[in-house]
């Protein structure tokens, strides 16, 4: 059985860890994306004009509303006539194709960013407003105010949630395998598939999830701890 | 137009199916949730490890790989074929309950230990002293204020499942999510039926967070 598993041609193991590091690739970047939205959504919600806040309200309610699998074909069966659409607005008229990858990580992405922008907002709520109104009566600039007094302080509130997040994301990914994309899900599928060996296959997946999901756990309890150095704690 | 109002009824056929996914597997999920809860509570590490272990794997692993894994991983084994579960590990439908069940199990269990936790130990002593058996006083006095106390976290993970019931489309139940997919593969208006899809459940989604504010004013009253 473990000959399966092997490197090289007549093991799987090459496969599943090329799939693995394709998850990793596509929840690294849909993660990413979701924080810049997130972050974004949630300065709308905050502090944007009302047809901005409008817009970030919707967005959040509906993407955090719908399943992810929805999200993803949605995008993949409408996504390409949208950028396509976009693309003539610039004058482009030939046809545009979305790859699976491109697919799976905007998708996945825009899901993640729902998310991370409620994280996001309730951790800048979270900071004293005295602080930003005595920032502010020094005469600090705004981007001072935001660097050195509400980003370290927001982004301490923020860490676990969106640690939740990033746990979430990886595990949105494996839905990107419905559209063939070759990350860890789908090289397993097509593994089972060929040798009759599904329990085997899917078991040795969850593995490697399980390993990713408890490594970036105590991660992201480092960096917890990091955000947290400084700050007093009641003992009992 | 006609494209939209002639797959209207496929659509809701996918909406029951959903709405049956949902409602089975939480009722079981909450049963089985109370079980894990008060396992994970226990003094007894026979109890206590199996729990914790039970949490641990649901919760760190994605829902698609437990499908699997009992959908077509099941099924490898001789042993599981020739058995008395075999009618009901080939079929999708138990399947994708089995796997919705013990996942919700593992989160809300996780939950309902917070709010077992939460009663003060005060009122346990003080039913204790009244003489009330175990069993009454977890009925009558814990499970209760439990309940009370993770109503918006459960709403919350009642949410997430009506979510997470899209995932039994990838092992052919043609649910809401399939059903629109299914149209949507063969139709040239693919975005319309996620857009009818997708309201679909945010109208799930909106009464279940209706129940819970009145669940919530309910239970008030009652304190």
């Amino acid at each position: 059985m473990l000959d399966l598993l092997s490197y090289g041609a007549t093991g799987w193991g090459d496969e599943l860890l090329q799939g693995a590091g394709m998850t990793l690739l596509v929840a690294v970047l849909a993660y990413l994306i979701g924080l810049g939205a997130g972050c974004l959504t949630a300065a709308a919600k905050l502090s944007g004009p009302l047809p901005l806040r409008w817009l970030a309200a919707t967005y959040t309610t509906v993407v955090r509303g719908v399943p992810a699998l929805l999200v993803i074909w949605l995008l993949f069966y409408g996504g390409s006539g949208l950028v396509g659409w976009m693309a003539g607005l610039f004058g482009y008229g030939g046809r545009v194709e979305l790859s699976a990858f491109a697919v799976g990580v905007a998708s996945v992405g825009l899901v993640s960013g729902a998310y991370a922008a409620e994280v996001i907002r309730g951790a800048v709520q979270a900071v004293p407003k005295g602080q930003l109104e005595a920032a502010r009566a020094l005469g600090m600039h705004r981007l001072l105010i935001l660097r050195r007094i509400l980003a370290p302080q927001a982004l301490r509130y923020a860490l676990p949630g969106l640690g939740n997040v990033w746990q979430m994301t990886l595990k949105d990914t494996t839905l990107v395998s419905v559209v063939s994309l070759a990350e860890l899900m789908r090289q397993a599928y097509v593994a089972s598939g060929s040798t009759r060996q599904p329990f085997l296959f899917y078991l040795v997946a969850a593995l490697v999830y399980l390993v990713i999901t408890t490594l970036s756990e105590t991660g992201f309890r480092a960096l917890s701890r990091r955000a947290d150095r400084g700050v007093r704690r009641a003992t009992a | 137009m006609d494209m939209i109002l002639s797959s209207l009824p496929s659509l809701a056929s996918g909406a029951w199916l959903t709405v049956q996914l949902v409602a089975l597997s939480l009722a079981l999920g909450l049963l089985l949730s109370v079980g894990v809860a008060l396992a994970r509570l226990s003094g007894s590490v026979l109890l206590r490890a199996p729990a914790v272990a039970f949490i641990f794997l649901f919760r760190s692993t994605p829902l698609l790989v437990q499908i699997f894994l009992i959908f077509y991983g099941a099924g490898q084994f001789a042993a599981v074929r020739d058995s008395f579960l075999w009618p009901v590990l080939r079929e999708p439908y138990w399947c994708a309950i089995i796997a919705l069940t013990l996942n919700n199990a593992a989160y809300t269990g996780e939950i309902l230990r917070g709010g077992i936790q939460s009663v003060p130990f005060g009122q346990i002593e003080a039913a204790r002293a009244l003489g009330m058996h175990r069993l009454l006083l977890f009925r009558r006095i814990v499970l209760p204020q439990a309940f009370r106390q993770i109503l918006p976290a459960y709403g919350n993970e009642m949410i997430q499942m009506v979510q997470a019931t899209s995932l039994a489309s990838t092992i052919t139940l043609m649910e809401l999510t399939g059903a629109a997919r299914a149209i949507a593969s063969r139709s040239f208006q693919p975005v319309e039926m996620f857009v009818i899809a997708g309201l679909f459940y945010l109208a799930m989604n909106f009464a279940i967070a209706q129940a819970v504010r009145w669940g919530e004013k309910r239970l008030a009253h009652a304190g």
